[in-house]
């Protein structure tokens, strides 16, 4: 594959460990002092789930930026303003001015009770709470590697039983040698001449050669075959994408539906590629990524710096101005590289094993939700497909479809539920026209 | 009786030709050419390249080529940044639209893929058909050669803006000087558009609207205007009709268009009933060869009888002259008389007595099939007003000309009198979807959309709206024709709100345009507008036609194929390769003519031992315009007479490969069909047909059609021993005569679970019309292999219409009482081949469920599915042809070439435009594989997979293939026979089904349906 960084499993698990390590080898963390970290917590949870789709702390959004709110506006006016903004306005000539400031009314919030809205003003008044580094005291943690492998003692064992074993055959042989009349003569010499004898022996021996030579042929035409086989499969193919997109954050840690972005599985032979818009239904709002987050991409580790970039290139594409917070209609499509190519003359349609057999994604793309970079999982070949069809049972009974093949089947293959294969899903046309 | 007749294919075979007989048996007619090579002792001795090192080179490309191949492509994915809501890529978005372009005209259904049209259908809710034009159109499209990209001045490309300012400047001098503007259209049958024209018109009083059909039925217009009042044509309820007689009008092919489907209607022979169809005629055309009984006269001999039929009919003596087929005309009458107002006459001589004639038969029938009320809109060119325009410009009285869609400088008998004569006006503006003649003749030429990219409506007849929708983004810089008209005008809405507003108090009558768009046609019932007939004097219209039909030794009777139609889509490939349904050629026009001519004046058609037919040139002189043409030698074609298609020739910015035949417009006199005074003359040189009648055969075998009478069928038991219309095979077994299904070579499956899909196909609904044949094409991505590849039997068609010609003789023991054996016999009915009766056999994959290519599959490439489809895994084959060897049908078809990406075939499948009409569901095939019907397995598995997601059990009739869904008169169904309400589970069980071969036992599921013909003449 061109440009493509092939990775080994293992050592991506290694990098991963050893930047783990390191990670944690120099990062202390200490809280300041003076600030309430249960308060601003609490706040900071009110604050994610009720005020970040409009608010940042630090940039205007839809609303203006509410870091140090509390310096321009009293407490007692914000919490009129937070509770029911539109009733305020009413009596309050400032909130009317303030309610200019954009075009989308801002929503009320009489659930809240007046600690929450101190607490959220809290965390807008101290911010997030900064890691400082202390000299002297290490963290430590991560992983601790360990070869797995076999013990030593039974390596020294087995390497002595080999030579025991050999000398035990060398001095079979001096004796036979010695039994058919040859000189005694030095340990030393005896054992390279015995050597020698051995090798003209085998040598001499047509038996012996052509035994040889069909193992060697066979050797290699196995591994010739299996080199063979690889040929077109593409199993672990990560070619590096225009953006550094993680499935694992979004899918493993925000919990997205895989069907939310790739929304024509359910529809269509393709799973699709969300387009840009998909994207901007979040990230509209998001445009950073939080502290702290990072993920590992074409072996390094992209950080909050990088990642911030990454989610730029979608504003970029979507032809969005994070600072007006508007469409400005230069729309560029993104590149992305496809990973799972089947060939031309296969057919595969997404919908038939999403909707119609409930087959997990997982299934066919592997743990998506734990890689960063996506790769493929599997290895897309004929008899990867074949096997399962094989050993699939799949719950028809829901399905209108099969009430009466189902049955039939069944009766003729005298089992309870039929597979794919008993349906018919190993004939060639089903798959190829 | 099927086992009394002779089927033939060409007319060689009948001389008994070693070389046809050959090819009976070979499926791969040319051999590996290796004494070419071997053969040549002293280049092989010179050669340095010994054994060894060819094995060296093979081995060391085989390891490059491997290790090419551990590379794979980069393959990108690029989503849409916005994506449309009703666009998911991988699902079709079906839309109903209408085509017209000014010569075809129909109501369809387009089926889009990530917003590109790939396929045509007949919008069968509207009543719409298909022909092979209609199906093709979806390619024409994207035909980036031959489409007008931008607005160009004498060739430099402009803005719209400027073209829009300096035109507008000088169409208002020209209107302040009061000189003549031409606006020259074809037939647009469309209510909107001629109010944007009025409007047009209204604003520059100096502009005259002329419009020209290439092909004129400008006659019939006239004709039926003097009678009913308005200038149309008349439409035919064939489905009620008993009695239907034609004099060449050709109905079933591009006679006002569209008729198919109402004749079949009228033609089931389940019902008992069946119209009584005579056709005179001095081509063989489509119709005729469908014809019960069809009479050959040439062509003064037509307009004649139609005469003498008035005669017979009225009683009324009318000045006319003896026919040699006054006898059967008298017949004719009878029959007429006896089906009364059910019976209806029709002429396709573009000539106004002769229409007249035909008119007043049907009034003094009383015909109730002509339809007068709902008239037809699809041909209303005028050739008199356009010869007038030509002298209009010679004399410098028009100032201005704008074309829409027209070729007149191409498709005119006199071309270049009028290329000349434009050299005269002072503004030439050409508005065209695509490149030609005319439009490099004009200083300003303006690309138009597609149909397929444009917004508009149709009224194809009094009652019948259609509406038209872009199913895809313009692909060029084009502008519709009615925006520009309008803007000039000075109106500023954009077309699509004109024409929403427009139907909104013009059409709908208070129903919903909304509705009206999603499906695409809106029909109206209409008062009836004809009150009374006008009274023609009939004395003198015939003795007009008497003295105008100059009978000859040899006449002319030009026609339109097909295929070609009128030539506007003569760069389509589907198109050219389509076999002419009755002569089987494709990539070319010649002059048909009839056996006896061809022996006196030295024509011949010799069978080369490639399968390739060769033919002789004439040079054909009428009224001084002189063009050579091959020959090709048509049973059925009348004594005098030859024929010759229109449509072909056309060179200016064609593909070279698409500059085939010769045009023969310019021999289009006056507009007419007939020419008389011919002059025939045998040149030098020999032409080289891509024709595919002799390849492909079923020779010698029988059992292939199946042909009864209606009264048989009515009477007579299929299976009777002795009379019987569908017998069953009986082989020999033991020495003892058995019935073939007793016997098999192969073990028998069951096959009563899940689908088990067959399809029936009509012999007697079956018109030849060859529309199954492109929408094969588009839907399962058959390549086009050009005409020298046709011509040595290398054509790709999966499914082909077999022609067979068949002549009624004795029994074979009586021949054998004559002495006739063998190319005798043939001989013998070599008269009989002078009006030879004529039936078409749609073949493909017959799906054998005992399939013989299965078995001997080296590689286990093809095989049997549960379902019934006999399948074929390309990826697997290797390229053998054990397979075609073994199938009785042939029916298989060898890729010899990579016919994609491939310089050396310039069509479709190598250009980026023309690669956007390919099915993604369907792999493209490579070099070296084998390849054929697949049943169109994508479409059922895809019905299947939708009944499935609904959870629910696949609908009645839920089931169809590409053919049968292109299939307007309903001869193909298709189904799953497990399933006893579907409409094949019956067909399979009729008493009119069989298999063709069914001696073989191959147990097909293909199922044929006996053709009927009803011979009850009175």
């Amino acid at each position: 594959m061109k440009s493509v960084a092939l990775h080994s499993r293992r050592t991506s698990v290694l990098l991963k460990s050893l930047t783990l390590l390191l990670f944690f080898a120099f990062s202390i963390s200490s809280y300041s002092q003076d600030v309430d970290e249960v308060r601003q917590k609490e706040g900071k949870k009110l604050f994610k789930s009720l005020c970040a789709s409009c608010h940042k702390l630090d940039k205007k959004l839809v609303g203006p930026a509410l870091g140090g709110v509390e310096e321009n506006r009293e407490n007692s006016w914000l919490k009129s303003w937070i509770k029911n903004n539109a009733e305020f306005q009413k009596v309050n000539a400032e909130a009317a001015e303030a309610a200019q400031y954009s075009a989308t009314a801002m929503n009320a919030f009489p659930q809240l009770s007046d600690q929450n809205i101190d607490d959220i003003l809290y965390y807008t008044t101290v911010g997030e709470i900064k890691k400082v580094a202390a000299p002297g005291e290490v963290l430590v943690g991560g992983q601790v590697l360990e070869e797995r492998g076999a013990p030593d003692w039974l390596i020294y064992f087995l390497a002595a039983a080999i030579v025991v074993a050999f000398l035990m055959i060398a001095s079979l042989l001096k004796q036979v040698s010695e039994l058919k009349g040859d000189k005694k003569s030095g340990v030393q010499s005896n054992l390279r001449r015995d050597l020698q004898e051995l090798w003209v022996g085998v040598k001499e021996n047509t038996f012996l050669k052509v035994l040889g030579t069909i193992f060697l042929l066979l050797v290699g035409a196995y591994f010739l075959f299996g080199t063979l086989f690889t040929v077109g499969v593409d199993q672990g193919y990560q070619p590096i994408q225009p953006i550094a997109f993680s499935h694992k954050i979004h899918s493993g840690e925000n919990k997205i539906d895989c069907q939310y972005c790739h929304s024509s599985a359910k529809h269509s032979k393709h799973s699709g590629i969300p387009s840009v818009n998909v994207c901007m239904n979040c990230h509209k709002a998001i445009s950073e990524v939080a502290e702290g987050t990072e993920i590992q991409w074409n072996g390094q580790t992209y950080g909050k710096t990088q990642l911030d970039k990454e989610i730029a290139k979608v504003y970029d594409a979507a032809g969005w101005d994070p600072e007006e917070l508007v469409y400005t209609g230069e729309e560029k499509p993104v590149k992305w590289i496809r990973i799972h190519n089947l060939p031309d003359f296969a057919y595969y349609n997404h919908s038939q094993h999403v909707t119609v057999a409930g087959v997990k994604c997982q299934k066919c793309h592997g743990p998506v939700e734990e890689m960063d970079e996506m790769y493929q999982y599997s290895p897309l070949t004929m008899g990867w497909c074949i096997d399962c069809h094989r050993e699939t049972n799949v719950d028809l009974k829901s399905n209108d479809y099969y009430a009466k093949i189902h049955d039939q089947l069944a009766k003729k293959y005298g089992v309870e539920r039929v597979t794919i294969s008993q349906l018919g899903g190993l004939e060639c046309g089903k798959c190829h026209y | 009786m099927a086992s009394n007749k002779k089927y033939w294919k060409s007319v060689e075979e009948l001389k008994g030709s070693s070389v046809v007989e050959t090819l009976g048996k070979n499926e791969f007619v040319a051999d590996i050419p290796t004494d070419d090579f071997l053969g040549d002792k002293e280049t092989l001795e010179n050669s340095s390249t010994s054994r060894r090192d060819f094995l060296k080179y093979v081995g060391f490309t085989t390891a490059a080529a491997s290790l090419a191949a551990c590379e794979g492509p980069v393959v990108k994915s690029i989503p849409y940044v916005v994506k449309p809501n009703d666009i998911i890529a991988g699902v079709a978005d079906w839309y109903a639209t209408s085509m017209s372009d000014g010569y075809d005209f129909a109501n369809v259904l387009v089926k889009t893929r990530e917003g590109r049209p790939i396929q045509i259908m007949p919008n069968k809710e509207a009543n719409g058909t298909t022909s092979a034009r209609v199906q093709a159109a979806v390619l024409s499209l994207y035909d980036e050669k031959l489409r007008l990209k931008e607005p160009t001045k004498n060739g430099d490309a402009i803005s719209w803006s400027t073209a829009d300012k300096e035109i507008g400047q000088k169409l208002n001098s020209l209107k302040e000087i009061d000189a003549q503007v031409v606006l020259l259209t074809g037939t647009m049958a469309s209510p909107s558009t001629d109010k944007v024209v009025g409007e047009f018109l209204a604003t520059y009083p100096n502009a005259k609207h002329v419009i020209y059909d290439a092909v004129s039925e400008a006659a019939a217009a006239d004709a039926f205007q003097t009678m009913y009042g308005t200038r149309a044509l008349p439409n035919y309820k064939l489905e009620n009709a008993e009695a239907i007689v034609s004099f060449g009008a050709d109905f079933l092919g591009d006679f006002h268009g569209g008729f198919e489907k109402a004749y079949i209607a009228g033609r089931r022979p389940e019902t008992g009933k069946m119209s009584y169809h005579t056709q005179v005629e001095s081509n063989m055309s489509l119709t005729g060869a469908n014809a019960d009984k069809r009479l050959v006269a040439k062509p003064s001999d037509v307009v004649f009888s139609l005469l003498n039929l008035y005669k017979e009919i009225t009683g009324q003596s009318v000045a006319s002259k003896a026919t040699p087929i006054d006898g059967e005309i008298k017949k004719l009458a009878k029959a007429l008389k006896k089906a009364g107002s059910k019976g209806v006459v029709m002429t396709g001589v573009n000539d106004v007595n002769a229409q007249l004639i035909s008119l007043a038969i049907n009034k003094a029938l009383n015909s109730a099939i002509l339809d007068a009320n709902n008239s037809l809109n699809i041909r209303q060119g005028n050739f008199d007003q356009v010869q007038n325009v030509i002298s209009d410009m010679k004399s410098g009285q028009v100032g201005g000309i704008v074309t829409v869609n027209v070729d007149p400088s191409y498709s005119l008998p006199n071309a270049g009198e009028f290329t000349e004569a434009l050299k005269k006006v002072d503004l030439k503006v050409a508005l065209s979807v695509e490149n030609n003649e005319t439009v490099n003749a004009m200083d300003y030429a303006l690309p138009a959309p597609h149909f397929l990219e444009s917004w508009g409506d149709t009224q194809f007849s009094a009652g019948n709206y259609g509406l038209v929708q872009p199913t895809i983004q313009p692909l060029f810089k084009t502008r519709q024709i009615q925006d520009t008209l309008l803007k000039w005008s000075g109106n500023s809405t954009s077309y699509y709100d004109y024409l929403k507003s427009f139907w909104s108090t013009d059409v709908l009558e208070g129903a919903s345009w909304n509705k009206a768009l999603h499906n695409g046609f809106f029909k109206k019932t209409i008062a009836a507008t004809v009150e009374g007939v006008a009274a023609v004097s009939i004395e003198e219209v015939a003795l007009k036609l008497k003295n105008s039909t100059a009978a000859s030794a040899m006449e002319l009777n030009l026609y339109t194929k097909t295929g070609l139609g009128d030539g506007k889509q003569a760069n389509n490939p589907w198109l050219q390769e389509f076999p002419d349904p009755i002569t089987r050629a494709s990539w070319d026009n010649y002059l048909t003519m009839s056996m006896a001519d061809a022996r006196e004046l030295g024509f011949s058609n010799p069978v080369k031992d490639n399968g390739a037919i060769n033919g002789d040139y004439a040079k054909v002189t009428v009224n001084g315009s002189e063009l050579v043409v091959p020959v090709m030698i048509q049973p059925g074609q009348a004594k005098g007479s030859v024929g010759l298609a229109l449509g072909f020739g056309k060179t200016f910015a064609l593909k070279e490969e698409m500059q085939v035949g010769v045009n023969a417009y310019t021999l289009y006199k006056g507009g007419n069909n007939i020419q008389y005074n011919v002059a025939i003359e045998k040149v030098l040189g020999t032409h080289k047909f891509a024709c595919t009648q002799v390849q492909k055969t079923i020779a010698g075998r029988h059992d292939i059609l199946k042909v009864a009478t209606l009264k048989e069928y009515n009477t007579v038991a299929p299976k009777d021993h002795h009379n019987g219309w569908n017998k069953p095979a009986y082989v020999s077994y033991d020495h003892k005569e058995v019935e073939a299904k007793t016997i098999d070579l192969w073990d028998e499956h069951n096959r009563e679970i899940g689908h088990h899909f067959n399809l029936s196909i009509d012999l007697t609904s079956c018109t030849g019309c060859g529309a199954c044949v492109v929408a094969c094409h588009a839907e399962n991505n058959v390549p086009v292999v050009g005409k020298n590849e046709v011509r040595v039997g290398r054509d790709m068609h999966w499914l082909r219409i077999d022609r067979y010609y068949s002549s009624e003789v004795e029994t074979r023991e009586e021949a054998k009482e004559m002495g006739l054996s063998g190319g005798d016999l043939y001989k013998a009915l070599e008269t009989e081949a002078e009006n030879p009766e004529v039936t078409f056999q749609p073949m493909m994959c017959q799906h054998c469920n005992h399939a013989p290519c299965e078995t001997v599959c080296p590689v286990a490439a093809t095989s049997h599915g549960r379902q019934g489809q006999n399948q074929m895994a390309y990826n697997r084959c290797v390229g053998t042809r054990y397979c075609a060897n073994n199938c009785p049908y042939r029916v298989r078809r060898f890729n010899w070439f990579s016919y994609s990406n491939n310089n050396e075939f310039d069509f479709n499948m190598n250009n980026e435009y023309g690669k956007m009409v390919l099915n993604p569901d369907v792999v493209v095939r490579s070099r070296g594989v084998m390849e054929k019907c697949s049943m169109c397995i994508q479409m059922t598995q895809a019905t299947i997979l939708k009944a499935k997601k609904e959870g629910r059990k696949v609908n009645v009739d839920e089931f169809e293939t590409a053919c049968s869904s292109a299939c307007t008169t309903g001869a193909m169904v298709f189904g799953d026979v497990n399933n006893e309400e579907d409409e094949v589970a019956a067909l399979a069980e009729d008493k009119r089904a069989y298999n063709v071969l069914d001696y073989l036992q191959t147990k097909p599921n293909v199922i044929y349906q006996v053709k009927v013909r009803n011979t009850n003449e009175a």
